[in-house]
């Protein structure tokens, strides 16, 4: 499905990591570890296909990123450091804007819906300015009940979050495993993914380290 | 389509970033006919060039925000992995910058044409040659936006990249009134505008998304 091979990256003259190769199938998780500054995020921008690596390539179903751009980035679902959340817009505005902008059909009870089951029953029509930063985020981990991709590619999906909707994401991830998904994220906590009836998804876990 | 929604949204919810750039063409316009005093063929003659101006320096306000906002906050990135093609999405993010930005000059420029003494057919004639001339200014503006992004000191480097751009334009775009008042007729005039709108229409937004794709990286 998704196989990495032989990545590398520098920014600048300094070198990054090199040679990075992992494998993810249908109902994997994997988790990406690293120190703070070791290129974990240009790792998972690399493989989006948002940025060019130095060397080594992205393939998916067998075809690189490139090749097979539109299939890839219609099995994708990316959520970076920014949010693309907008301030001035409500919640539900937010959400049906974002569907729009990556393609997807999102009718507004499934996003209302969406909205609910992250804990924001009763804030859908508030601007996002008067929310907190974790009700940002739950907006934002809100697009993942409502998407259809297959791969999800997460970065730092946990933080500012309570512990609650920490449950409810890490519900959220293992449902979506189970179910034949993959997702990829990265964090610096250790996670343990549990579904709803209680059965725990393995987790792997592969540690990028810097060039020396 | 869904993009152009919800940037007019953004535009009614931003209500003073619009209006600063309006309100700064109505105020430049408006002071040249009490700065040069009540001369009637002086206001007519310098009439057109300083409404066009006008609308240059207006719409360069409102450039710099075109991708800013959606480059911060990652909404850019989105548009990147979508699977709908970045062309388009940016088309309708420019088309919605021009409804919010080029629209109301057009539509105020007979109106302060009206202090500088203009006939009725010399209005005409500046109403349409905006209305063909300010799409140029968003689609080749935006081409400007997009390479300036993420920059320090965008703004002024954009303004320089940008306004020797515009110059065609305001040649054609002034000169049309002109042509118009001495008997000429302004035909030419449109039909130059119109060739240079419809190629900046068709390859601005390929040009935008090649210059956004590489901001991101």
């Amino acid at each position: 499905m998704l196989r990495v091979s032989h990545l590398s990256c520098s920014r600048g003259n300094k070198p990054l990591f090199a040679d990075v190769s992992f494998d993810l199938q249908a109902g994997q998780a994997l988790h990406l570890e690293g120190d703070n500054g070791v290129g974990k995020t240009s790792l998972l921008r690399i493989i989006c296909g948002l940025s060019p690596a130095d060397a080594g390539e992205v393939c998916w179903h067998d075809k690189t990123i490139q090749q097979n751009a539109s299939a890839f980035r219609s099995s994708l679902f990316y959520l970076g450091h920014g949010l693309s959340l907008k301030e001035e817009l409500t919640a539900l505005e937010n959400l049906m804007s974002d569907a729009a902008v990556s393609g997807r059909t999102l009718s507004e009870p499934q996003a209302l819906v969406a909205l609910a089951r992250m804990g924001l029953r009763g804030r859908e029509h508030l601007p996002l300015r008067v929310m907190s930063q974790g009700q940002k985020r739950r907006t934002a981990l809100a697009r993942l009940l409502a998407s259809q991709a297959p791969l999800w590619v997460l970065d730092e999906p946990f933080v500012a979050l309570d512990v609650k909707a920490v449950d409810g994401l890490r519900g959220l991830l293992a449902e979506h495993v189970a179910n034949g998904g993959m997702v990829l994220f990265t964090s610096h906590q250790t996670v343990a993914l549990t579904r709803t009836n209680g059965d725990s998804v393995a987790v792997q876990t592969y540690r990028l380290k810097g060039v020396a | 389509m869904a993009v152009l929604r919800r940037d007019l949204l953004l535009a009614m919810r931003r209500k003073s970033e619009v209006l600063t750039a309006v309100f700064f063409f109505v105020v430049v316009a408006a002071l040249f006919p009490l700065g040069i005093g009540p001369e009637l063929n002086t206001l007519r003659l310098v009439a057109p060039g300083v409404l066009w101006v006008g609308a240059l320096l207006s719409s360069m306000l409102a450039l710099q925000r075109l991708f800013e906002a959606d480059y911060r906050d990652g909404t850019l990135e989105q548009m990147a992995l979508s699977p709908t093609p970045m062309p388009l999405l940016v088309s309708a993010k420019l088309l919605a910058h021009w409804l919010v930005s080029g629209v109301p000059l057009v539509l105020l420029a007979p109106v302060l044409g009206l202090q500088f003494d203009l006939s009725a057919e010399a209005l005409v004639t500046l109403t349409l040659a905006l209305l063909l001339g300010t799409p140029i200014l968003s689609l080749v503006g935006g081409i400007g936006a997009a390479l300036t992004l993420g920059v320090r000191g965008g703004g002024v480097l954009l303004s320089l990249l940008v306004l020797p751009l515009f110059i065609p334009v305001l040649v054609f775009g002034a000169g049309a009134v002109e042509a118009q008042a001495s008997g000429l007729g302004a035909q030419a005039h449109f039909s130059i505008l119109m060739a240079m709108l419809l190629p900046a229409a068709f390859f601005s937004p390929f040009a935008c998304a090649a210059a956004l794709r590489i901001a991101l990286e």
